[in-house]
């Protein structure tokens, strides 16, 4: 008899498992990156409140799965992950623990962000752990193009939309707002870019393709010998060597990467080392998704004029 | 149906057309060697051995024809006005398609026919392998991982595979197997109940109980390459509290911070302290044990927290009591207090970090002989000094659980090299002195190796 009494619990706790639905108040988003918040903040407006996981000056592959966040997904309507197995290593255990049936992964409060993104480097063939952290979906650094911030604004703005039917006009006007003055900036940054248009540059890691792709730059290597994998000198080296017979004289390195490879590898091929960040919130001067890339083109620019590239 | 009739008539049917020119061929073929009349022979021999398999291969299609019209009808007629499935939309999984006779209940239902894509609902699975190797003498313990007396110089400890994946829009299940010098064994295998009503966190299955930090901890997620004395003498060793039960976790909500408190329910049994004493062993379907932990988490700042835990669990040691009249066995109860500080700093996280911890645990056992009260506990420190190197160090001290004037001591220096998130390298001096008497002391110096590596379906880092 004693053993029944914690099943008959459990049984009675099951048939409770359909969750009533919540009182209509403003959405409650978490999203894991500050860029995703910097999006969904322009298209719910003051419909929906936003908190963000990951700060945009981390290295978003290895964000702590603390309790805190726990207590953050406990109360969120939505979730919004970049996707592309980029939070695999921390968002699994946290939305688990959640007790949120409203967030979990295939509900309807779960957004994969990355859905109708361009993603680039999507391996094809045999992929291995030989070629280090590899995403087999795709590089999920998708959002720095602005391109791809309207589709993401787009799968947010119906996402919202869907929540809240009786909001459905005012995301959808939200986007077209945002949309607009996406288009007008990003004329704006190619004009700006125009001129350095196939500039060869090297990047710390590959947070850069689809921004590289957008503005006509030319990354022609890695300080990274292979996705995670530390420096190793032989590769540095080679790194070198390659940028010198290519005249490579920008590098650019994420704000959360060690500067001691990077200062070395500017100080013999006389390169610029910039440090650019790939996320909202990456430095203080980047507190939007429109900032993110007006700051980081002023300093790609500068850079570009100072190593006297092109 | 007239896909699959189409399908019949272009692939099938010219199959078997096909086939019978090939059989048909030979035959005719020991006349080929003539002169040529017996060319034109054998030409017009196949050409009306061809005619006839046209009128055979025709009456063959009219005969089928009739056969599956006939088949339509009849199953049109079973399944009234049913309009025929429409192909479920992109993005939705396929389902197996269940036999009509299934829905009423008359047959069983088929599941897991062959579907091109059902490879998508594999769990993800991955392989562990823990590699020990040891130098030095123990003569208390000469198997440096365990107890036992094989010395164990170098073993594959442990190969953990490990499945993992949701079960439906309810519940995700995890297990993970252990592969070790003595067989297989489900090292854990739970379902959990992801969406229940009350916050409730609920497992099901074989787990280990969530009595203070490393009890709860696989090997390969340990900062070290052994576990601490107090774990071994107190708390049932490398297996530990690790049990089939149920385990219900709740957060209790407050202003303050992260509070979630835990309460598991098990069959009764555990590991083994290093002399083979169990620390649970049931001999009874009442003598359960329960496992109930409180644990407090704060950031303190962006780069730093706190979590605390407080633990009691309760169970029958096995030992008999000597009453003919209530044969049940005698009580353990453990009394656990663990606190970790973590400092992390966001933007270096990758390269430099800080975990003290200390776990604090009261063992009272009852035994034929009267109560043992036994006290033991560690403390270690582990810094990231880049992105690749981590040192440690560990303090041990812990009563034996059936004698507790008995108390060993230790400590310990480790160094930890990851090639790779996937794999590292560990060593580890260990000095121990275990009470081997009253006032009987045997010192062991011991330079422990690790080496681990995992492959397939990448994991959740440990926190």
């Amino acid at each position: 008899m004693r053993n029944t009494i914690p099943v008959a619990v459990l049984a009675g706790a099951a048939l409770f498992a359909s969750v009533p639905a919540r009182a209509q108040g403003k959405l409650n988003v978490v999203t894991t990156t500050e860029d995703l918040a910097s999006i969904a903040r322009e298209v719910g407006g003051d419909h929906i409140t936003v908190e963000s996981i990951a700060k945009g000056f981390q290295d978003p592959h290895f964000v702590e799965a603390k309790p805190s966040f726990i207590l953050k997904l406990q109360k969120a309507d939505v979730l919004i992950a970049v996707g592309r197995e980029l939070e695999i290593g921390w968002l699994p255990p946290l939305i688990q623990q959640s007790r949120n049936a409203r967030i979990q992964v295939g509900a309807q409060g779960y957004l994969d962000a990355s859905l109708g993104a361009t993603i680039l480097e999507i391996p094809n063939g045999n992929i291995t752990r030989a070629m280090g952290d590899v995403h087999p979906l795709g590089n999920p650094h998708y959002w720095m193009d602005p391109e791809n911030g309207k589709r993401i604004g787009k799968e947010i703005a119906d996402k919202l939309s869907e929540l809240r039917s009786g909001d459905s006009a005012f995301f959808q006007q939200q986007l077209t707002s945002f949309t607009t003055r996406l288009d007008t900036a990003e004329k704006r940054w190619l004009a700006q870019m125009a001129p350095y248009k196939g500039t060869k540059m090297v990047t710390y890691h590959r947070s850069f393709p689809n921004f590289a792709e957008r503005f006509g730059l030319d990354i022609v290597g890695y300080v990274e010998p292979r996705p995670g994998i530390p420096p190793t000198p032989q590769h540095t080296l080679d790194l070198i060597n390659e940028m010198k017979r290519q005249n490579v004289k920008l590098v650019l390195v994420e704000p959360y990467f060690d500067m001691k490879t990077p200062m070395a590898i500017g100080r013999d091929t006389g390169a610029q080392v910039l440090v650019m960040p790939p996320s909202v919130g990456g430095t203080k001067d980047v507190p939007d998704y429109f900032k993110l890339f007006d700051s980081d083109i002023n300093l790609l620019i500068d850079a570009i004029k100072k190593s006297g590239a092109k | 149906m007239t896909t699959w009739r189409a399908r019949f008539f272009s692939t099938v049917v010219p199959t078997m057309l096909c086939l019978g020119l090939i059989a048909a061929a030979p035959a005719r073929g020991q006349g080929l060697g003539g002169a040529g009349t017996v060319q034109q022979d054998s030409a017009q021999a196949l050409r009306q051995d061809i005619d006839q398999l046209r009128r055979e291969f025709d009456a063959l299609k009219q005969q089928y024809g009739d056969r599956l019209t006939a088949l339509e009808a009849k199953l049109a007629a079973t399944e009234g006005a049913a309009a025929p499935a429409a192909p479920p939309p992109p993005g939705q999984p396929a389902t197996a398609p269940v036999p009509a006779g299934a829905e009423s209940g008359t047959a069983a239902p088929v599941y897991g026919a062959s579907i091109s894509n059902a490879k998508v609902f594999n769990p993800d699975m991955a392989v562990i392998g823990d590699f020990l190797g040891a130098a030095g003498t123990n003569k208390v313990q000469p198997d440096p991982f365990g107890p036992g007396t094989h010395p164990n110089a170098l073993q594959l400890h442990e190969s953990e595979a490990a499945f993992q994946a949701v079960v439906d829009p309810y519940a995700r299940a995890d297990f993970f197997i252990s592969f070790g010098e003595e067989g297989v064994s489900v090292e854990e295998g739970f379902i959990t109940l992801t969406s229940l009503p009350g916050g409730l966190l609920t497992k099901v299955g074989k787990m280990r109980a969530a009595f203070g930090k490393v009890n709860s901890l696989h090997n390969h997620v340990l900062p070290w390459a052994d576990r601490p004395l107090v774990i071994g003498n107190l708390v049932g060793g490398e297996d530990g509290i690790n049990d089939a039960g149920v385990s219900v976790a709740r957060l209790i909500p407050n202003p303050w911070m992260f509070l979630e408190a835990t309460g598991q329910v098990f069959r009764g049994d555990s590991g083994a302290d290093p002399n083979g004493n169990p620390l649970f062993q049931t001999t009874r379907r009442s003598e359960l044990s329960y496992v109930t932990h409180l644990r407090g988490y704060q950031d303190i700042t962006d780069n730093a927290n706190i979590d605390l835990g407080f633990s009691y669990s309760r169970g029958h040691n096995g030992l008999s009591n000597g009453n003919l009249a209530d044969p049940g066995s005698l009580v353990t109860q453990l009394y656990g207090i663990d606190a970790t500080y973590r400092w992390k700093p966001l933007q270096r996280s990758i390269y430099h970090s800080f975990v003290g911890r200390t776990e604090w645990i009261w063992s009272r056992r009852d035994q034929p002989t009267g109560l043992q009260s036994g006290a033991g506990m560690y403390v270690s420190g582990d810094y990231q000094v880049g992105r690749r190197w981590f040192t440690g160090v560990r303090l041990d001290r812990s009563a034996h659980a059936n004698d507790a004037s008995l108390v060993d001591t230790g400590g310990s220096f480790v160094i930890t090299y990851w090639p790779s998130e996937f794999s590292q390298v560990r060593a580890q001096y260990r000095r121990t002195n275990y009470a081997t008497g009253p006032s009987l002391v045997s010192s062991a110096n011991e330079l422990l190796f690790q080496f681990q590596f995992s492959i397939g379906a990448h994991g959740a880092h440990p926190f």
